[in-house]
């Protein structure tokens, strides 16, 4: 055990599993222009969304934050003394914020996002964990493909506040320069001299993976998402099926067919995944008779997963949210005063949702296009994790029937439009009530409870 | 932007070679389509499964299984010198590919050898310029290949693992060759390891039982593998990161201290990549047991959320004391989130975790009643679930086959932890014990899992001792076997056979 660990598995009774008994750093490596950053924040919302606390420190950005206007490449230069010792400090601020995060502030992971690119400069890190009691784990990028190297920097670095100023030309010229300034004292991770550290090598977009010295059981799940991510551009169209039987009745939950309506939208879904001709759709559903109804009729081969069915409501199955409140008040309240954890008598919760949803999440970033025909609960589970939203925002999310989100990865994060079918339907989002105290009215209950036959 | 590029096909697009379990829905043409009427839909009786039909009969349909493993066969490859793991991998990652549903089965071709030679002599068949020898061993990789072939197109098998040394790149290129013909996938699993005291406890744990040196003693056996080890090493070609840069495959060096991960092309390659890195080989053991004998089990009734009775309580102090006599290092305890198991982690008096996953098998509209009742109520489902209790899915509740897919997850850290014991249920332990001893779907649902009994599962060779331990607390019985006559029209009698008694 390291210095500094303590046990927290009394703590971590509840959870799925007992991830790490010390907080992680994971520190990237590598050259600008390679990725880093779109790793952190991608692996920061995996980590986010699976229940790992965790944060980002983008070391250039404390930079960006103390110089406030960045001139050229100069800064960068190894032979600037000012620009080096301004650097240090950055990093200084940023290690210190980590400390702060993951022993004060209740983190888990901390993703300390620089170039790193010396044996020194990671040795200090070393140093800082192990002194803090954390594992490191090292996240190489390493990547030569100038066409890799063009697209990510007009990507991601055209649009940083440190080119606002610039074109084009001048920008990815003097982003040239920067990286050039990191080249010559560029150390990558080797087999022989580093063979004592944890981390992952990734070489050539994902083409190739070094692994060394996994020791538990988050880095094993972090290289298992990074060896799964790639950036080939695609979409993914999430929807609900067509509006059903059950939903036109207020009640929620039960295995019913489509309406009419339904029918209808799952026709016009059919005519709308042909206009936007996509190559190699791949299309899912959940194993209830409303998502394939609705699938039948798109008339592409689907794929059934039981772990796209509806949040079990146990107890409550098929009930309205008038018999609800009837027969279980206290529980109604309950779920209304913390809707991510709070579980059904003999059904699930949110949080429940999200850990059987973890392997859909994986194998969505492994594929292209895909459409996945879905429910309420569950769309709000997967939007949740593409939009970033916290535990608190997922169970409100709004997710009407009869709406497609198109979801397009776009720089650091994900571009969603909304595309209405124009088929009318129930609405079927309940919003948090102001008054979610145990002993409320039945009438404070129901306030939010959207209208339906 | 530049994509990855495949020197196959992209993950995602549908294959050249068309794949066995094609769907009977229409893939071109689909430019002109108007949209038609949507098919009915009927729901399988056995697995509640929503098919569509044409006048009340399922139609084909594409299978209904949680994701495409990949589109194409794949044959899996070892390589690497002897004693360096293959076979060890080649076992463990068929066995794990069965259990999720994966058919899969290995080729041996020291196996198609000893079959062939009949007698080993001594590490001289092995010398690179024996003709004679060098001749056999070609004939057995190819008899395994052609195994290969036959059961990767018509015995239904989706992965093969061509389990040899295949040191030399010649030899590789031979089975890309072979594997391009047919159209499979390959992907290559390199084992690389230096480590002289590795190499000798190999040696020890699995090569002086072989039927190779069942005349020898213990130091003529080592000395003659060696020599046979040193017959490969001359001509040994690793994969290259350069030369091999177009394969697909994963290098595992130093007994999982570090890996190389070369071109992972699908979902299935991706799997076996994130299993055979987290299985280690550091001696542990694995102890199963199911919670004490709870209120609902006396009265005859299945799942439900009860608690321990008296007897139960009782067992749960003496796996106490039986944890504490093995004097085990460093336990991890883990129970599901049913009250009858965190009652009796309680006892045991360590840290424990609770995983959801564990749960017992949903028994949906069937929660909480006994058999008798289940057959007074749903007699036609107490009959499908006696004709394939594997995949029978309790109406709104769970099958076997479900259990499986959600227990992967405790398989995998199963795999990565060390001492561990788990406190589940029958239904869960059949399946977590299946998995470490290899039993079909077919024999899973009957595994005996009696209440008050621990499993200590040992790794050992290229299998799994098994300990049962009795703590010596009566319990009822709960194991309902097969009947006889599992015909939806048969008696109730003939359906209530094998109830085990109850209270």
């Amino acid at each position: 055990m390291m210095r500094g660990c303590s046990s927290r598995a009394k703590q971590n009774q509840d959870r799925a599993v007992c991830m790490t008994n010390c907080p992680t750093l994971i520190v990237t490596v590598g050259l600008p222009a390679r990725g880093k950053t779109y790793i952190s924040k991608k692996l920061t919302r995996y980590l986010n969304w699976i229940g790992v606390p965790t944060r980002e420190f983008n070391v250039g950005q404390y930079r960006r934050d103390f110089v406030k206007i960045y001139k050229s490449f100069e800064f960068f230069r190894p032979d600037n003394e000012e620009g080096l010792k301004i650097r240090r400090q950055c990093a200084s601020a940023a290690l210190n914020d980590v400390r702060q995060y993951l022993t004060e502030e209740g983190g888990q992971v901390a993703v300390f996002d620089a170039t790193n690119t010396t044996r020194e400069r990671r040795g200090t890190i070393v140093q800082f964990a192990e002194q803090n009691g954390f594992k490191v784990f090292f996240v190489e990028s390493v990547c030569e493909d100038p066409d890799v190297i063009q697209e990510n920097i007009v990507q991601v670095k055209l649009g940083s506040p440190d080119y606002t100023n610039c074109n084009t030309e001048e920008a990815v010229e003097d982003f040239m320069k920067r990286i050039k300034c990191y080249e010559n004292s560029y150390e990558t991770l080797d087999e022989v001299l580093d063979r004592d550290l944890s981390y992952i090598k990734i070489m050539d977009v994902g083409q190739r993976y070094l692994v060394n010295r996994v020791l538990d059981h988050i880095q094993s799940r972090i290289v298992y998402y990074l060896m799964n991510i790639h950036i080939t551009p695609r979409s993914i169209y999430l929807c609900r099926h067509g509006e059903s039987e059950l939903n036109v009745k207020g009640r929620i939950g039960g295995d019913s067919g489509l309406t009419p309506r339904g029918k209808e939208f799952a026709k016009k879904l059919s005519q709308f995944i042909q206009s936007q001709s996509i190559s190699d759709l791949k299309v899912w559903t959940s194993q209830m008779k409303r998502t394939i109804q609705t699938a039948e009729a798109v008339n592409v081969p689907y794929e059934q997963w039981k772990v796209l069915n509806e949040i079990d409501a146990g107890v409550c199955e098929e009930m309205m949210y008038e018999e609800i409140q009837g027969h279980y008040p206290l529980e109604f309240a309950l779920r209304d005063q913390d809707k991510y954890r709070y579980r059904y008598p003999k059904g699930e919760s949110y949080e429940d949702l999200v850990q059987r949803l973890e392997p859909v999440i994986m194998e969505l970033e492994r594929q292209e296009n895909v459409l996945v025909i879905c429910h309420q609960a569950v769309m709000r589970c997967l939007l949740a994790y593409f939009l970033d939203k916290t535990a608190e925002e997922l169970p409100y999310l709004k997710c009407p029937l009869h709406t497609v989100l198109k979801l397009t990865p776009v720089a650091y994060g994900c571009k969603v439009e909304s595309i209405s079918l124009n088929v009318d339907a129930v609405n079927t989002h309940r919003e948090r009530p102001e008054n979610v105290n145990i002993h409320r009215t039945t009438k404070d209950a129901l306030q939010t409870v959207p209208p339906h036959f």
